[in-house]
Parts: C-alpha cells; structure tokens; sequence
C-alpha cells in the first residue's frame, strides 16, 4: 500500500505556499497518496483567474520572484497530472470567501470539510504549511 | 549508444522541482525504450532527478556536466 502523506495549508504567503507546492508535485510524482488540503489565506489563491502573487516573507521569496521558479500554482497541477495527487478546498474557507466551487481553479477536486480531511489523512503524514 | 535516437528535455533555467517535472511530463509522452536526455543547470535537480530515476524503476544511463549544464539520460522501461 503507497505511503499517504496529507498537506494543510493555511499560509498565504509565497515561501510557504511553493514548499507545499514542491512538497506536493515530488512527493505525488514519486508514488506517494498526497492529498491537498487548502484554507484560510492559500484558498484565495485558487480561485479561477486569481493571479495574484503571494507577498514574500523574507530574502528567499524576494530571490524567487527574480528567479525562474516553477510558479505553484503549476507544481499543484502537475501534482495532480503527472501524479495523481488530490487538492481540496476547505469548505469552511470557501464560506467565509463567499465563493462556490465552480469558482476554484479547474484542477481543485472540489470542497472538503475539515472532518472529512481528518478522517481521509489518518494514519499518514500530516505537514501544515 | 551513440546513434540511439534521444529526445531532448530542455529545462535550462528553471529551478527545482521544474526540471524533474519537465522530464516526467517528456516520459509520460513517450513510448517504452525510449531515451530522454534532460537538460538542467540546477545543481540540486542533478542529484534529485537520479533518486527519482531509480525510486520508480526508469534505467539511468548517466549524468554529466558539461559548462554548468548537466546532461541526465533516462530510459523509459515502464
């Protein structure tokens, strides 16, 4: 049975979002269950047409907007295309945004409550970023 | 070897995990056998990608540099 590893995201800033990202997209691509779990100031976001860029929290995230980094918006979807891994919005974040699920990035599986990420994550690796 | 037809994966510049990405996305898209030549200038990527290569069962054929290039040769085998 593959390893099952779970991310929590709740930053909105650019460092911690690309880690997740990264940490997603390798781990999906080798032969790790991930499963995504988007909230608080990540949801914004992946709603459809957002481009806005996450403000940088130190030297590494300025440095990355010079560089050519692969934009994590791109890691999550290859994540999910090149390995399978599931990306969920929290239900609760959505809410409170006051946006449907139409509205998320096509490649976001849909709206997850918390108790469902919980129960789908238990008995794998949990990273909150 | 070298009159092995090998399709060149361009990921000069980019920064990881976009190479090991790029190369993933050339393997999905070509047959069994075949060789995939990734180009990257990322240090980091020279070391991750051969991890991936043998953590899911690809043949790497080898890995050089070559003027802050390195030169990664994988086979498809599955």
């Amino acid at each position: 049975m593959a390893e099952r590893l779970s991310l929590l995201c709740v930053s909105g800033t650019r460092e911690k979002i690309q880690m997740a990202a990264m940490t997603a997209a390798t781990a999906a691509v080798g032969g790790t269950e991930v499963l995504v779990f988007l909230s608080m100031n990540t949801l914004g976001y992946f709603v459809r047409g957002d481009t806005r860029k996450a403000p940088a929290e130190g030297e590494i995230g300025e440095l990355m907007e010079e560089k050519n980094v692969p934009p994590f918006r791109r890691l999550f979807e290859q994540a999910k295309d090149l390995g399978g891994a599931q990306l969920y919005a929290c239900s609760m974040a959505l809410d409170v945004l006051g946006i449907d699920e139409d509205h998320l990035e096509p490649f976001i599986d849909g709206p997850m409550g918390l108790t469902r990420f919980l129960s789908d994550a238990a008995g794998g690796r949990i990273l909150v970023f | 070897m070298g009159d092995e037809k090998v399709k060149i994966v361009d990921a000069t510049g980019s920064f990881c995990p976009g190479p090991l990405m790029e190369l993933i996305a050339g393997l999905k898209d070509a047959e069994i056998g075949d060789v995939l030549e990734l180009l990257s200038s990322d240090k980091g990527s020279a070391a991750d990608v051969p991890e991936w290569v043998g953590k899911v069962g690809h043949e790497m054929l080898g890995s050089e540099e070559r003027d802050g290039v390195w030169h990664i040769r994988v086979r498809k085998v599955k």
